[in-house]
């Protein structure tokens, strides 16, 4: 049985990851599990210098799911290089996918150049997504030209396949990737978080302090599942697929809508081993119906 | 060591006020637990997603016992209240770095509201002279557990039994000497006591609440501003989660 899966060149043992601000760098769940049998650790989002983030409280439950507005608090790609890479070159077996933030073009390229000679980055995944911060990101994400030019500027410099991080708080999600695969970027992923809000009734305020926040888990899962299915028939770049994956009949779905590898994030707070029962049930799965290979998985449509 | 574990619940009685007083078995968990620190509950209601951080009250090493007390405070420790002797709990731990056991004379022991129960098993733990303070609106709880450790004042804010008023009240009140303050209690209350312990000059340390998603270190949820850059963050923030709950009142901005 065959479980590994190839993205722009890059061959993952399995196509499961975590997704970029649920998992840190790995550090602090290396000793609950074995960060070698993941398919790839996806970093939190990482800048040229250190963000502060947003004011606490950052994160806020809600029925079957959370919003989150951390504010894409990021130690700076100096400690991140010299601390967090170091780190994962323990875990050889794990690709690593460094997830790139900035509030201006020249940011994001900064970033990027700085990681270009360095041999333990395996592939870059750029947010144009986060809705938790109002210059970066979602500036870039919400416009296919502004997309467009981002991409482009990245590639430029970019020694690593580039993952582009779409953002659903869009009309049609389709146009997005059509722009960043027409810039050339190698493969897209989606979702991010979707805008959200919530009241403290007791309290009588916003539930976070930023008023506004993504909403993550098992609540977008359907929105997510939609938005993979058009996007993975709409280009042919590989897409990864995530929202609200939080066990393996989660993830199959998204690999039978198109996706070609999933991202675990919210599970990951409810159960920090989730990403190990979903590489043993994508297996379990192939096994009860005779695949022998991971991408026979998906959807074949007539 | 961090431990995800299907623990026991041996006990779980109400304290009245809707506070529950429980007993889980976690042998892995209390035999590497400190005062302190802090279990991530986690619901059993698969829409409720976050673990609860609730702080660890009393450590049996012996029996491999964890005692926990909380407060109704919402659905996830209402499901907790209604668990039975028998029932199993999901459960992470010890999460947190504790406080930190040294003594340099005579201890300050300062709680406030549903900040009492962590006090209860550093009180126990703790070398040296020390006396206890601690807040309640009304009715007090795990007083008798307290006294059996050391010298006990108490402020009611009805005045119900000892000082009437709050708890710095009581400790001016009865004239209470320290080397060193621990103090865990509401905002309001932790800056009352590091603004004494500027006053005095003499060192203090405050476990700090934030809300949690991970509680590991991992998602940056749970910050608290500090006075100078965190190694971690490179930037004013510490994680409660993980350098904390505990940090030197000084450090942190309140
Ligand atoms: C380090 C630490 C130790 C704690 N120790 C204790 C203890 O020993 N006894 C006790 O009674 N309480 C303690 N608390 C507070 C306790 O965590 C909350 O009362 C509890 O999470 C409420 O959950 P709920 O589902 O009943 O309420 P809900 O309001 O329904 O919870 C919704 C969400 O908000 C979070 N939340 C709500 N209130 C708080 C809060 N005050 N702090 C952090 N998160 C919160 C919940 O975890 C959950 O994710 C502690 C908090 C922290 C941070
Ligand atoms: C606390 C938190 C922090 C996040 N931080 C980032 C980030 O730094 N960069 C990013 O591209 N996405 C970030 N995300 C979005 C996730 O990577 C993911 O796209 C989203 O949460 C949907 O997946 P999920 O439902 O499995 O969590 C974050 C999500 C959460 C919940
Ligand atoms: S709760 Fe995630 S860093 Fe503290």
């Amino acid at each position: 049985m065959n479980l590994s899966v190839t993205l722009a060149g890059v061959t993952l043992q399995n196509p499961v990851m975590t997704a970029s601000g649920t998992f840190g760098s790995g550090m602090e769940y290396a000793e609950m599990m074995d960060l070698n049998r993941l398919g790839a650790v996806v970093t939190k989002g990482v800048a040229n210098v250190p963000w502060p983030g947003n004011p606490t409280p950052r994160v806020a439950e809600v029925t079957s799911g959370m919003l989150n507005a951390i504010g894409l608090q990021n130690p700076g790609i100096d400690t991140f290089t010299k601390r967090d890479l170091a780190f994962l070159t323990d875990y050889p077996k794990t690709k690593v996918i460094v997830n790139v933030c900035g509030r201006t073009a020249e940011d994001y390229v900064e970033v990027v150049e700085r990681l270009a000679d360095c041999p333990r980055v395996d592939m870059l995944e750029i947010n144009i997504s986060c809705p938790n911060v109002r210059e970066g990101g979602i500036a870039f994400g919400q416009n296919p030209k502004a997309a467009e030019t981002i991409t482009k500027a990245v590639k430029r410099v970019a020694a690593q396949p580039v993952i582009m991080k779409l953002s659903p708080n869009v009309t049609d999600i389709t146009e997005m990737a059509k722009a960043v695969e027409a810039a050339g970027a190698d493969a897209v992923s989606l979702i991010n978080t979707i805008t959200g809000m919530k009241f403290d009734i007791n309290r009588r305020t916003f539930a976070l302090a930023n008023r506004t926040g993504g909403l993550s888990g098992p609540a977008i899962k359907p929105v997510a599942v939609r938005m993979v299915y058009q996007t993975a028939h709409a280009v042919k770049i590989p897409v990864i697929g995530m929202g609200g994956i939080a066990c393996a009949e989660d993830a199959i779905e998204f690999l039978m809508a198109g996706a070609s590898a999933v991202s675990v994030g919210t599970a990951n707070f409810h159960d920090p081993t989730v990403t190990l029962k979903i590489i043993e049930g994508i297996e379990a799965y192939m096994q009860r119906f005779g695949m022998k290979d991971v991408s026979e998985i998906r959807l074949k449509e007539d | 060591m961090k431990y995800r574990c299907n623990a026991a619940v041996v006990q779980n009685l109400p304290l009245g006020d809707d506070i529950y007083d429980m007993w889980i078995e976690a042998a892995d968990i209390a035999a590497c637990a400190c005062p302190g620190q802090f279990l991530a509950l986690y619901p059993e209601d698969p829409t409720r997603l976050l673990p609860r951080p609730i702080s660890i009250c009393e450590i049996d090493r012996a029996c491999g016992r964890l005692r926990l007390v909380y407060r109704v405070a919402g659905a996830g420790t209402r499901e907790f209240s209604e668990m039975k002797p028998g029932d199993f709990l999901d459960v992470m731990g010890p999460l947190g770095n504790g406080f930190p056991l040294e003594n340099p004379g005579r201890a300050l022991i300062v709680g406030g509201g549903i900040g009492v129960p962590p006090l209860l098993e550093l009180a126990k733990s703790l070398p040296g002279e020390k006396v206890l303070a601690m807040g309640y609106r009304s009715r007090t709880y795990l007083e008798e557990d307290l006294r059996a450790v050391a010298e006990l004042v108490i402020a009611t804010e009805d005045g119900s039994k000892g000082t009437r008023g709050n708890v710095l009240d009581a400790i001016r009140e009865n004239h209470v000497q320290a080397d060193v303050i621990f103090a865990c209690g509401p905002l309001p209350m932790l800056r009352a006591v590091k603004a004494f312990a500027l006053e005095k000059d003499i060192p203090c340390y405050v476990s700090m609440e934030e809300r949690m998603a991970c509680g590991v270190g991992a998602c940056l949820a749970c910050v608290c501003q500090t006075e100078n850059v965190d190694e971690h963050s490179q930037v004013h923030n510490r994680r409660i989660c993980k350098e904390g709950p505990v940090f030197d009142a000084r450090e942190v901005v309140l």
